[in-house]
């Protein structure tokens, strides 16, 4: 039997396809494990994300020269695509980290949980390579069906159930938005690879089909990186998932959204840009604003931190709309995508560094961390309020840390590219998201008086914590080698 | 041409990294203690902050002050790439305006470490930790002179004076460190907009990205930079409102009596002795010499908020009850007058202003120290609490004196210094407002004389008061240093004068220049 492609196509999506297996593994394995036992399980999850990261690289080298497309253009491997598969490798393993206890003290086995995360970062690293929309668009629900299940895992939970409810209605919504965009755009263009569309719209002339179809994809986008006005669900969801998985969402799915926003509008719709830009700029705008507004009215950390979320993709949006600032000779040199690769590598660290500390620090169980809770933490662990004063001032975007670069390089982005009224708009809420994020600060070193708050005997979380906390200062103090990295990652 | 073209080396690094980085290093090192180990953490609070004290005066020593211009950062200057991809250097240097400043940061530094120590402080190791990470900020924003990196040092002084009014300060002490952070903010983010807007314009002008005042400032003043006018006046009063929230000029000062008020004594030396400085420092260093056309477009509205000013904060401090209050606007006062100084735009009037930035860190300093003396004892800051206490306290007494005439600008102490250059040179500049801000002077001596008439002359009235205890060794051991430098720079000013003059001479020739597009 004849392959429809070249065997050689396989090694591109080697990491993938060895972690699938490593999952389906997991899933079997779990069936025969004891309960007692299941910690093996997490070991083995992280063994698979490790030897998945170390085949990055070997595919790379098989791969020849980069990019390299493979599938008859279903799937690229190029710099971009690495860094991050990287990346949403490294959340899962620091999710797994978060969740080792949490899942061990559950009523509920194990197994499954691990095998879904794996199988979860397969449909992210996916989304990383799809140059096609039918890729991307079955790679986004490879990710959201294992995530949809996630929300729910511990099934008892009654936030944990509505959580799960809302991320499904919404997230299947917005999907079916996605997807019914995608297809006026293949109905405008008679094409599904992103080449082939950005060819179409070259030569094609405007028309409403065409419009309402990028259109429509761009609601799809900023439904799934959680910005306004379609960011309603997260901080529900955020609040009533169990805290590691909150942490992953907050950071993994917006991660591999962001690679596929990223790719759709840049290599698909980039001829057209003058028509979505408008858009993404006055969600950008809105994003920024309803995300540190919102935040300063929440008194629930996790709640804080989804809203800080919903602002911080405001703030990411401005690299998708700088993407083509400072191109010579019609040569977009891509700043705002470095800027992009930056900030979320910041984003990363300091968020898993906060929603690691409050996975260190649960009160009573994990529906309620009220920013009270934090009360005099300064003094019964200073070592752990002060990381935490560290990321907080990261996401405020505060020097010297690896949040300020972050934010730096967005804005010079933004600005280069002829956005000035949006950059002024988010550093004003930058100035308002401090007010917020230093309610935790006040908290815990401000405010006297005994909090909930009890420090769990976790070693795994406070290792990833204290890698967190150790890249956001590196980063902040010594930029450059990222920076270096990041660009590397785009220049073929 | 100069044989002292190279880095001074010390201790393997450069002098000024050193001297920047060498308080967190304290800091750091007391993380390493525990909390209760007293003496230690006194030994290396005196040994950080005593050492960076040491080391700036090496610094005083080996600066040339007789080379003018931008060639006078050269010899001490550091040098490195540090985010290449973006322009971003690693960029020290020192003229006479800033190590002057830092000189009077290191000392005030080390004399409120002292100072503290006897004073009953909590946690005390967090407390001595906080301003010596404050320091390395302070120093670091004198000395930056790379735009992102001013940036960076500006904020990083925010955290530390956030904590030592949060958490050391009066009862309203978060409401009160909250409004001294969010003020601040708003101006520095502002700032920090116009960098990156200044640096894009620059580049496209010049070919060249980078955020080295040593760039920008010949290219402002070559026309190089090719800003138009609206692009000016909006990057003039981006980087002015972050600078002047900070001095603060009236009406943007509403965060001082309250942060002043609420903060410890330590912190209130350090909030008037240097925080402020770094304001008016920072018109001098970035928001006149990159904009003289827009600086010298809106001098006459500055000059009228800062004649506003002197008058409103000396009117307002001879209206308080609270001691801390008085003093707090009179600061408004007192740097209203140097803002007014600074635009006055010839050398005397400049000379003044750099001078009265330091006589008014030194007096101002120790009245925020004697009044803390007095709180220590008594928990009150209310004058009618006081009176008459001069027998009981003679020490302290004696010190107030000195320091209220220094404030109130008596000749031979070094108030009257700036004050008197200020006001010739304003006189120069324009006649009305010369009248005008010498009014505010009067009544400067007003209220500070009816302070130290209530507190410590007339009778004994209150029974409390006949325990009170004199100033005790480690309180007076921080206050000397700054007493007789007072005096000193009162009878002998011509060293400070010497020093900055060429600085000096720099930014009034760069704003006479007054480029207009």
């Amino acid at each position: 039997m004849a392959l429809p492609f070249p065997l050689s196509d396989l090694l591109v999506i080697l990491p993938e396809l060895i972690l699938s297996e490593l999952a389906l593994g997991i899933l079997l394995w779990a069936a025969v494990v004891k309960r007692e036992r299941e910690r093996a399980l997490a070991w083995a999850s992280l063994a698979s994300l490790a030897i998945a990261a170390a085949l990055l690289p070997v595919a790379a080298s098989f791969a020849g020269e980069l990019p390299r497309s493979a599938f008859g253009g279903m799937i690229a491997l190029d710099g971009f695509s690495l860094f991050f598969k990287a990346l949403t490798l490294l959340a899962a393993a620091v999710t797994i980290l978060f969740s080792l206890r949490f899942v061990g003290t559950s009523p509920y086995p194990g197994g499954e949980y691990y095998a879904l995360l794996l199988l979860t970062t397969v449909g992210m690293m996916f989304m990383a390579s799809g140059t096609h929309l039918v890729s991307i668009y079955v790679a986004l629900e490879l990710m959201a069906l294992s995530q949809y299940v996630l929300a729910g895992y511990f099934k008892q939970e009654t936030k944990s159930v509505e959580a799960a409810a809302k991320y499904f209605v919404l997230g299947a919504f917005s999907s079916g938005v996605l997807l019914y965009g995608l297809s006026l755009v293949y109905g405008a263009t008679g094409t599904l690879s992103l080449g082939g569309v950005s060819a179409a719209l070259e030569a094609a002339p405007r028309s409403t089909l065409l419009m309402v179809g990028v259109v429509l994809v761009a609601c799809g986008m900023l439904f799934k990186v959680a910005s306004a006005p379609f960011h309603v669900w997260a901080p529900d969801v955020y609040e009533g998932a169990p805290t590691p998985v909150s942490a992953f969402f907050a950071v993994g799915p917006k991660l591999a959204a962001y690679a596929i926003f990223a790719r759709i509008f840049f290599d698909g719709f980039g001829p057209r840009s003058d028509d979505w830009a408008p858009v993404l700029a006055a969600s950008a705008a809105l994003t920024m604003v309803v995300g540190n507004v919102g935040a300063l009215m929440q008194t629930n950390v996790k709640r804080l931190l989804g809203y800080s979320s919903i602002g911080h993709a405001g703030y990411a949006l401005l690299g998708l709309l700088a993407y083509r600032a400072g191109g010579a000779a019609g040569q977009p040199e891509a700043f705002g995508l470095w800027a992009i690769l930056f900030y979320l590598t910041a984003y990363l660290l300091m968020t898993f560094g906060a929603f690691g500390l409050v996975v260190l620090l649960e009160a009573k169980g994990y529906a309620t961390e009220s920013v009270d809770d934090f009360n005099g933490l300064w003094k019964r662990n200073p070592l752990a309020a002060g990381a935490m004063v560290v990321f907080l001032l990261s996401l405020a975007g505060i020097p010297p840390t690896a949040g300020f670069v972050g934010k730096y390089l967005l804005f010079s982005a933004a600005l280069k590219a002829g956005w000035p009224a949006l950059v002024v708009l988010g550093v004003l809420m930058s100035a308002v998201s401090l007010f917020y994020y230093f309610r935790i600060v006040r908290a815990m070193y401000l405010v006297d008086g005994e909090g909930e708050v009890r420090w769990r005997e976790e070693p795994a979380v406070a290792v990833a914590v204290g890698l967190c906390f150790a890249g956001t200062l590196a980063f902040g103090v010594l930029p450059q080698p990222l920076i270096a990295l990041a660009k590397s990652c785009l220049l073929p | 041409m100069l044989d002292s073209s190279t880095p001074i080396q010390w201790l393997g690094a450069d002098i000024l990294t050193t001297l920047v980085f060498l308080p967190s290093l304290g800091a750091l090192l007391l993380l390493l203690l525990p909390n209760g180990a007293k003496n230690a953490i006194r030994a290396v609070a005196l040994l950080a902050s005593g050492a960076t004290f040491a080391l700036s005066v090496l610094v005083l020593q080996r600066f040339n002050p007789a080379i003018a211009g931008l060639e006078a950062f050269r010899p001490l200057l550091v040098d490195r790439p540090w985010i290449p991809r973006f322009g971003i250097r690693y960029l020290l240097g020192v003229d006479g305006l800033s190590l002057i400043l830092v000189v009077l940061t290191t000392l005030l530094t080390l004399c409120v470490l002292v100072f503290s120590f006897g004073q009953t402080i909590p946690k005390l190791r967090g407390y001595v930790a906080a301003f010596l990470v404050l320091e390395t900020g302070m120093i670091g924003s004198l000395v930056a002179l790379d735009a992102v990196l001013f940036y960076v040092f500006w904020e990083v002084m925010l955290v530390p004076m956030y904590f030592i009014i949060g958490i050391w300060g009066g009862k309203r002490r978060i409401y009160a460190t909250m409004k001294f952070v969010l003020f601040t903010l708003a101006g520095s983010l502002l700032m920090f907009v116009a960098i990156l807007f200044a640096s894009g314009v620059h580049a496209k002008a010049t070919g060249i990205l980078t955020f080295s005042l040593l760039e920008w400032i010949p290219a402002a003043s070559s026309g190089a930079w090719s800003l138009t006018a609206s692009e000016q006046a909006l990057l003039f009063w981006a980087f002015a409102l972050a600078f002047l929230v900070k001095v603060p000029l009236w009406p943007l000062h509403t965060w001082l009596p309250d942060a002043h008020v609420e903060a410890p004594t330590g912190g209130s030396i350090i909030l008037a002795g240097v925080l402020l400085k770094l304001g008016t420092y920072g018109l001098l260093r970035f928001a006149i010499p990159l904009f003289p056309g827009a600086a010298a477009r809106y001098t006459p509205l500055i000059a009228v908020l800062a004649l506003i000013g002197v008058v409103y904060g000396a009117w307002v401090a001879a209206a308080q009850k609270d001691m801390k209050k008085l003093v707090a606007y009179s600061s408004v006062s007192h740097l209203a007058l140097v803002v007014l100084g600074i635009f006055a735009g010839n050398v005397t009037a400049v000379s003044g202003a750099v001078m009265q930035m330091v006589g008014h860190g030194l007096t101002t300093g120790l009245l925020f120290l004697l009044v803390g003396v007095l709180y220590e004892r008594r928990h009150t800051r209310e004058m009618a609490d006081y009176g008459g206490v001069a027998s009981q306290v003679p020490v302290t007494t004696t010190l107030f004196v000195i320091a209220m005439l220094g404030s109130v600008g008596l000749p031979g102490l070094n108030g009257f210094v700036g004050e008197f250059l200020i006001l010739a040179g304003v006189f120069k500049a324009n006649v009305w407002w010369a009248a005008f801000a010498a009014t505010g002077l009067i009544l400067g001596a007003i209220y500070l004389l009816t302070l130290t008439q209530k507190v410590f002359w007339g009778p004994n009235r209150v029974e409390a008061n006949l325990g009170l205890t004199d100033i005790n060794g480690w309180e007076l051991a921080g206050a000397l240093p700054m007493i007789v430098l007072v005096v000193v720079l009162g009878v002998w000013p011509q060293p400070v004068l010497d020093l900055v003059r060429n600085s000096v001479e720099t930014v009034v020739q760069i704003a006479s220049v007054r480029m207009v597009p």
